[in-house]
Formats: C-alpha cells, sequence, structure tokens
C-alpha cells in the first residue's frame, strides 16, 4: 500500500513531487480524477490509481487530455472535487474545451494540475503553459517546494469552489520528478453524491444548465470572479520574502527556481544584500502585495524558466505602480541576465546575481576546472540515445530503412511522439523525416499523399505509436480514407504507453485501476474504416519485408499494425527469448563483405565490437534476448537458440 | 560518525549511471534512509531518456536543517557513487571539486558511438588513474560481476550503496536498510539485496 494512503497525519515523508501533489488531492478529498501520460506528469495519476480502491475514486487513463478535462468537468459540474493532469502539450489539445469551460465556470472543485518541461528533457518541446491561466483568464498556482505541492493543491480545490471556475497549478520537471520532505495533512472521510442540477434558469450558475453562452454576459461574469481571486492572493501565504527590510536588489521568482535562488544567495553569501520574493500565486498577480516588495529597492531581477512570463507581468504593475513606487531597473530575460530558452540551474542564477553584484564566483579553481573538462571531456565518450537493447521499434525501422532504400524512389516516413520519436537519429537509421506534436505524422501524410496531382511520386509513410494511434490519429485516418490519400500508416504497437512508464491504452483489456476493461482492436478499427490491414510481427525482419513492400505497391490508406511487446515492459523484461551467441570461427568482422554490420549500423546495445579477436560478441548483461541480431547477420555468426 | 553528522551541511551525493541500472532506485533508497534519520533530503532525477542508453544522475542533499535544490552546483559535489567508469569522469568534469570522494563500478557500457566504432572507450586504467586524480580519496569495485554472482546485474546499485557505508561517507547502516527495503521491496527480494550491501560493504573494506 503506497504511503499516500497510509502515511500519519503530522508525520514527515520524503516524496516526489508528483506523489506530494497527489497526496494534496487525497486531502482535499478528490473524487474523480483524469489525464493522459506526459513526463513530467505521469506519477500523479498512478499514485491516485494505485489508492484508488481504497478512496473510493475514479481514476482514468482518458485516450487524450481534451476528454481528460471532459471527464472530470463532468465530475464538478455534479459537485464532486476533481483533478485533470497533463504535461505542457496536453493544455493545448484540451484547450478548446477549456476556453469555454472557464465561461461555463465549474462546480465541484476542479484543479489542472499541468506540468512543464523546461529544457526539453522529456519532450519535443518546452513551450510552456503558463500562459494559459492569462489567456483564459484563470488563476494561476506554482509551488515553490515539496511541501507546497502538497498544500498548493489542496487549497486549490478550496479557491475553485470559491470563485467556481477552474484553478491551474502549474509544476515543472525538477518539482515533478524531484524528492523532497513533506508534512502529511488530514485525509477527509465521508462519501460524497453526485447529481448534476440543470433545471434552474439559464444564468444561474449553481443550478442551471452548464453552457457558455451567452458569452459576454458569461466572460464579464468570469472576471468578477478573478477580483475575488485578487483579492485571496493579496494575503496568500504562499508568497513569501525572505531578506532585509531593504535590500540592494530585490530577486522575484516562483516554481523551481525559488530553490535555484535560494541557492545562488547562500552560495555568494549575499544574504544582507538580497532579497527573495518567492511567489505561489503568479496569474493575477495581486497589485496591494507587489507594491508593498516594489518599495523595498530599485533593482529587480526576475528568475524563472523559459519565456518572461512573471517578468512581463511584474512590469505591467510596476508601470501602473509607479507613481507610488518609483522607476526601477530590471533585470531578467530582457536584460540577458537570464536566458529564455532551456531549463534555470543553479549555476545560472548564482551567474545572474553575480555579474549584477558585480561579485567574483568560481566554483572550484581555474586549473581544477580546465583539468577535469579535459579528462571528462576526452575521457567519457558521449551517449546517444538509442533504443534499448531487445526494442521492437529497432527491427521496426531495420525494415522500413531497408525497404524505402530498395524501393528506391526517395520514400519517407512522417513521424510521431514516442519513444519511436528517436528513429529521427542513427538508433533509428534516421528513418523519420517529420516530428511535430502527437498524431501530426499521419496527419502530414494526409497531405503528402495529395501531392501525387503535382508530380509528387515518393511513397508517403507515417509511424505512430499504439497509444498514440487512440489519442490523435484516428480524425487522421478517417481523412485519408475520405480523401483517398495514398499512404501506408505503419502503427508500432507495444502494448502501452511505453515512453512514459506502460500506462495502459484504450488497445489494453486493462484501465488505470488495474481492473479489466475492453480492448479496441486497432486492425479491426482500420478495417472498419476501410484501410487496407496487415498485421506483422517486427521481429521477423523477412515477413515484415515482404508486407511492406506489397503495400507500397497499393494506391489508397494500406495500415501495417507491427505487433510486438516493449523490452521494458514488466511481463517481458528480464525474461529472454532467446539466447543469443556469437560463433567466432564463422564471424568474419571486418573482413565480412558487411564490415560489422551488426555494431556498426545496427548498433543494439547488446553487441560489442572485440577489437582484439576482431569479432562481435553479445553483452549478455545488456542483451535482452530478441534474437533480430540473428537474422541480420549475413554470416550466419550470431546464433539464437530458444530459452524454455 | 553520529547518527545523523554530516561532514558538510548539505552533504551533496551525486549517483550515476546509464539509464537501466538502477541508478533511481538507489537514489531513493539513500533518500529514504537519510529521511528516516530526520534529516532534510531533497533529491533531483534526470529520468526520461534513462531507460535509453543515456547518462543518468540523481542529486542528493542531506541537510539537517533544510530543504536545497534539487540541482547541486556546479563544483559542489562530496560523494559521487559511480556505476559505470567514465560516468565517474562525466560527474566530475561538472561537479569535482578537489576534495570529492568516488565509488566507482568498473564495468563498462559501451555507449552506441562506441559499439559502432566512432568513438573510443578509455582503458580502465587510464580511468582510474584520471578520478584518482580529479578526486581525494576514489574506490573502484567490479560490482556488477558480483552482483551477476548473486544472479541479477542490477544489484550493482545496492553494492554502491553498501560501499558507502563501507567507507563512513553517510550516516547509513545495515539496519536503515533493511527497514527501508522493508517497505519498498517484496519479501523474496530482501534476502538477496541484503547480501548485495554486505558484498558492497566489503569491497571497499
Amino acid at each position: 500500500m503506497s504511503i499516500i494512503s497510509t502515511g500519519r497525519q503530522g508525520e514527515r515523508y520524503l516524496l516526489m513531487g508528483n506523489e506530494a501533489i497527489a497526496r494534496g488531492a487525497l486531502e482535499a478529498g478528490v473524487s474523480v480524477i483524469a489525464g493522459y501520460p506526459g513526463t513530467p506528469s505521469s506519477e500523479i495519476i498512478e499514485t491516485l490509481a494505485a489508492v484508488s480502491r481504497d478512496h473510493n475514486l475514479y481514476v482514468e487513463w482518458s485516450v487524450n487530455e481534451k476528454v481528460a478535462m471532459e471527464v472530470t468537468a463532468a465530475a464538478s459540474f455534479a459537485g464532486l472535487r476533481s483533478l485533470c493532469v497533463m504535461k505542457q502539450n496536453g493544455v493545448n489539445v484540451g484547450s478548446d474545451f477549456l476556453l469555454h469551460l472557464a465561461l461555463t465556470g465549474t462546480r465541484g472543485g476542479m484543479v489542472l494540475v499541468h506540468c512543464d518541461d523546461p529544457g526539453a528533457l522529456s519532450s519535443a518541446n518546452e513551450g510552456e503553459s503558463r500562459h494559459f491561466a492569462r489567456m483564459l483568464e484563470l488563476p494561476l498556482l506554482e509551488p515553490g517546494d515539496f511541501q507546497e505541492a502538497c498544500d498548493m493543491v489542496k487549497w486549490a480545490f478550496e479557491l475553485s469552489e470559491q470563485i467556481h471556475n477552474v484553478v491551474m497549478v502549474r509544476s515543472v520537471t525538477r518539482l515533478s520528478h524531484a524528492s523532497g520532505n513533506v508534512v502529511f495533512g488530514e485525509l477527509p472521510d465521508g462519501a460524497k453524491k453526485a447529481y448534476f442540477k440543470h433545471g434552474g434558469f439559464i444564468l444561474d450558475p449553481l443550478e442551471g444548465p452548464m453552457a457558455s453562452l451567452p458569452a459576454p454576459y458569461r466572460h464579464q461574469q468570469q472576471q468578477e470572479k478573478l477580483k475575488t481571486v485578487v483579492a485571496g492572493f493579496e494575503k496568500s501565504p504562499f508568497n513569501t520574502y525572505t531578506g532585509p527590510e531593504a535590500p540592494e536588489l530585490l530577486v522575484i521568482t516562483s516554481s523551481a527556481c525559488n530553490l535555484y535562488c535560494k541557492e545562488a544567495i547562500h552560495l555568494l553569501g549575499v544574504e544582507n544584500r538580497v532579497g527573495l520574493l518567492k511567489l505561489g500565486t503568479t496569474w493575477p498577480l495581486p497589485p496591494r502585495l507587489m507594491e508593498k516588495h516594489l518599495r523595498r529597492t530599485d533593482k529587480v531581477l526576475i528568475v524563472e524558466e523559459v519565456i518572461a512570463f512573471l517578468e512581463e507581468n511584474v512590469k505591467i504593475l510596476a508601470a501602473e505602480l509607479a507613481a507610488k513606487v518609483g522607476a526601477k531597473t530590471f533585470f531578467g530575460k530582457r536584460e540577458g541576465n537570464i536566458p529564455a530558452f532551456n531549463e534555470m540551474t543553479p549555476d545560472l542564477a548564482v551567474a545572474a546575481l553575480a555579474e549584477i553584484l558585480d561579485i567574483d564566483y568560481q566554483p572550484v579553481t581555474q586549473a581544477y576546472a580546465e583539468r577535469s573538462k579535459e579528462l571528462g571531456s576526452s575521457g567519457a565518450p558521449g551517449r546517444d540515445l538509442t533504443f534499448c537493447a531487445g526494442c521492437p521499434h529497432r527491427a521496426s525501422f531495420w525494415t522500413l530503412h531497408n525497404v524505402l532504400q530498395m524501393d528506391g524512389r526517395d520514400g519517407f516516413v512522417c513521424g510521431d511522439i514516442g519513444c519511436y520519436s528517436m528513429a529521427v537519429l542513427p538508433t533509428g537509421f534516421n528513418t523519420l523525416k517529420t516530428l511535430h506534436s502527437m498524431g501530426s505524422g499521419v496527419g502530414l501524410a494526409n497531405g503528402f499523399g495529395q501531392l501525387g496531382r503535382f508530380g509528387m511520386d515518393q511513397p508517403v509513410l507515417a509511424a505512430v505509436g499504439d497509444s498514440t494511434f487512440f489519442h490523435a490519429v484516428l480524425p487522421g485516418l478517417i481523412n485519408a480514407v475520405h480523401h483517398q490519400s495514398d499512404i501506408t500508416v505503419v502503427v508500432l504497437d507495444n502494448s502501452g504507453t511505453a515512453m512514459t512508464g506502460f500506462q495502459p491504452h484504450p488497445g489494453l483489456p486493462v484501465d488505470a485501476g488495474g481492473n479489466e476493461a475492453p480492448a479496441i482492436d486497432i486492425a479491426r478499427v482500420c478495417e472498419a474504416m476501410g484501410a487496407v490491414t496487415r498485421i506483422g510481427d517486427p521481429f521477423d525482419i523477412d515477413n515484415t519485408r515482404r508486407t511492406l513492400l506489397e503495400l507500397l505497391e497499393i494506391k489508397g490508406l494500406k495500415v501495417f499494425v507491427l505487433k510486438q511487446m516493449c523490452a521494458l515492459s514488466p511481463e517481458k523484461k528480464a525474461k529472454k527469448m532467446y539466447a543469443v551467441t556469437v560463433d567466432e570461427n564463422m564471424c568474419l568482422g571486418q573482413s565480412c563483405g558487411c564490415n560489422q554490420l551488426c555494431t556498426r549500423v545496427f548498433k543494439c546495445p547488446g553487441l560489442n565490437w572485440d577489437k582484439e579477436k576482431r569479432v562481435s560478441k553479445i553483452d549478455d548483461v545488456i542483451c535482452a534476448g530478441c534474437g533480430v541480431c540473428a537474422s541480420i547477420c549475413p554470416s550466419g555468426a550470431i546464433q539464437r537458440k530458444e530459452v524454455a | 560518525m553520529t547518527n545523523t553528522s554530516l561532514p558538510h551541511d548539505p552533504y551533496n551525493v551525486i549517483i550515476t549511471g546509464v539509464g537501466g541500472q538502477g541508478n533511481v532506485m538507489a537514489s531513493r533508497v539513500v533518500g529514504q534512509m537519510m529521511s528516516r534519520r530526520g534529516l532534510r533530503v531533497t533529491i533531483g532525477e534526470t529520468f526520461g531518456a534513462s531507460q535509453r542508453g543515456g547518462s543518468v544522475m540523481s542529486h542528493l542533499r542531506i541537510s539537517k536543517e533544510s530543504y536545497w535544490s534539487p540541482q547541486i552546483p556546479k563544483g559542489k559535489c562530496h560523494l559521487v557513487l559511480s556505476l559505470e567508469p567514465t560516468e565517474a569522469l562525466r560527474v566530475l568534469m561538472n561537479y569535482g571539486n578537489p576534495s570529492v570522494s568516488v565509488i566507482c563500478n568498473t564495468r563498462p557500457i559501451h555507449a552506441i558511438g562506441v559499439i559502432s566504432g566512432d568513438q573510443q572507450y578509455p582503458a580502465l586504467d587510464d580511468i582510474k588513474r584520471w578520478v584518482a586524480e580529479l578526486s581525494e580519496a576514489c574506490w573502484f569495485l567490479d560490482a556488477t560481476a558480483k552482483a551477476m554472482e548473486l544472479g541479477n546485474p542490477i544489484l550493482g546499485n545496492i553494492m554502491m550503496i553498501g560501499a558507502a557505508a563501507g567507507i563512513g561517507a553517510l550516516p547509513i547502516d545495515r539496519e536503515g536498510f533493511a527497514a527501508v527495503i522493508s517497505t519498498t521491496l517484496s519479501a523474496d527480494k530482501r534476502d538477496v539485496n541484503l547480501q548485495a550491501y554486505d558484498l558492497g560493504v566489503g569491497m571497499v573494506q
């Protein structure tokens, strides 16, 4: 049983940021939780799913983020507290609904936790979601440490019920995927009854129908709610100031940057010169509170990640308050003290402070810095991202790449979001030629597939994962059938949402809580649409190649479902299908016509080149026993034997 | 060393390796052991790419009084536990300083650039010499080989924790380790993990 559930009130526990968020929701008495997996947000739902039976929660991995928002909004309309969870891109997906929801408002507390990924540590972009708060006119909270991650989520539900609207809580990778100590609060008890009141007057926000019309009226109501929000933010304990009464420099920050600024002030020993204003309520900013702190000094540094969101909002208030607080010299992104791309670090905060305060800071001597850099860069070869040993994607892209070479018409594959995105890199033989958002591979292929009439004769393919297929690919496929786009869609079905940790999706017979669920068969869906559909096993290199070559000759929409479970899936991990060995007498290595095809091109991490013996060898610690390398070895030196 | 005394506050530990070596699990076990003693712990992890052959690091900040950034500032690491030899060098390049201690597993994991022949993996003796040059004290152990004798190479991560206890770098002990794994691991796995911990202690003494 999870500590989230068994931990005692008043005790301190070490929790991952995402677990702290989950605990906060539990302490708030949440009933319905929905989201779509995405790093760094996924553990919030996983943590709550694991305790769903003990706390009578409904937890779902929705098909996509828009549906997740709709599912959680329905719970709110029926008077329950609900939590919606996603990574930054998900807010884009759900934003159409959210724009309307912001107008109709909510009933039971509804909190949207959105986790940004500055530095794109596990993303294809570092676009951020704070701007939605301003655009949709919803309150925004940003926890600045782990305790706040728990407490702020809990308070967000109260705020949501106070204003009858969605409250946004933004986390980032360095909070969600970091761990810290959290003291637990009380868990509520008592059953809740869901009931949707809809019989009241159309403009009655609590008993009437939930509709965004008439929009200007609702919009004005929504803006009235923000006034209540601001009044609460003025006295929020989540906004804290540490430092002298009248510092030389005021640092304004939020989120994980709070921890970096604290570290930087400590490292430079400038506690007496610098004041730190940590804001937890970042939109709309409370003007009285800002006035109080802006009066402290005339030099202000704003520290935040990626785009200047906080900086711009502070500057607007400073301009409005100029008569009261005086003119300020601002430091931050526009002045170039803080970069507007990539994630922040304590060292970047140190550098900004040291420059502004004219302090010479060197973490180690010049000599050590140079020598360690020399040894580190020459002695530690870089590690390019690679598909795991035994990954079905390596086998799939091996065949896709080779088939396109054989076909000879310069065909290409449009990519999508998942582990297989890495096929833009050498580990997937650079097979993917486009990579954008979820579902965009098939969408782009739709367009390319219409360009035959303009003389384009290159075969057009798209590769999508099984979870992505349900999330955003279906409309693109329907579009392709209806408009007779000439494309081949390869579904890389590895039985789970692998990149984010094997969350179930609608193609699997199980739901987020581990309950049995009806599975939707991808191939049958495609057949029903009228696509020419084939199913294959990517580890069967010969048959996969034959089928692909056949499909490239057919006009219209073709779907090839390549089914093979992810090598890291709990069912498969540490279980080898084959014992793989190299017959050293048969391996010709560099003398072979292949010139080390297995290690030079196929490059599975389970293979190694023995420099002394000049033959390939298997690294038993890493080899997952898929046996695919035995299929690609031209001299038959790599051999596999089924493991009983 | 008394129960919670720390040589520095915050005391900064980096556990590094290649995705799939059990780095995140090791950092959480050490973090839980510290937290149980009433110390404040912050752990920063890099994962996502972690099981995809990339370099991974966990940053642990241990303090009596306060919480710190989940990223250790450059040059401020006190102890490196490296599950892979070249990863120790990579960490020292950014976070090392002349008074850092290093415990390093000697089993290499070749990056695909090395497998393909585009890059060279250095000789182990060279790596040892370089790590020694960049640190105050270092220990090298073939944890993976010993772990395979126990039946699973991943147990190398637990041996590194044992080794850290063995050199007295952290206020951790066998009892604390046993208590943490009694809540995080299924019963059938606890004995072999305790064996791995003991072997780790033995390898540095």
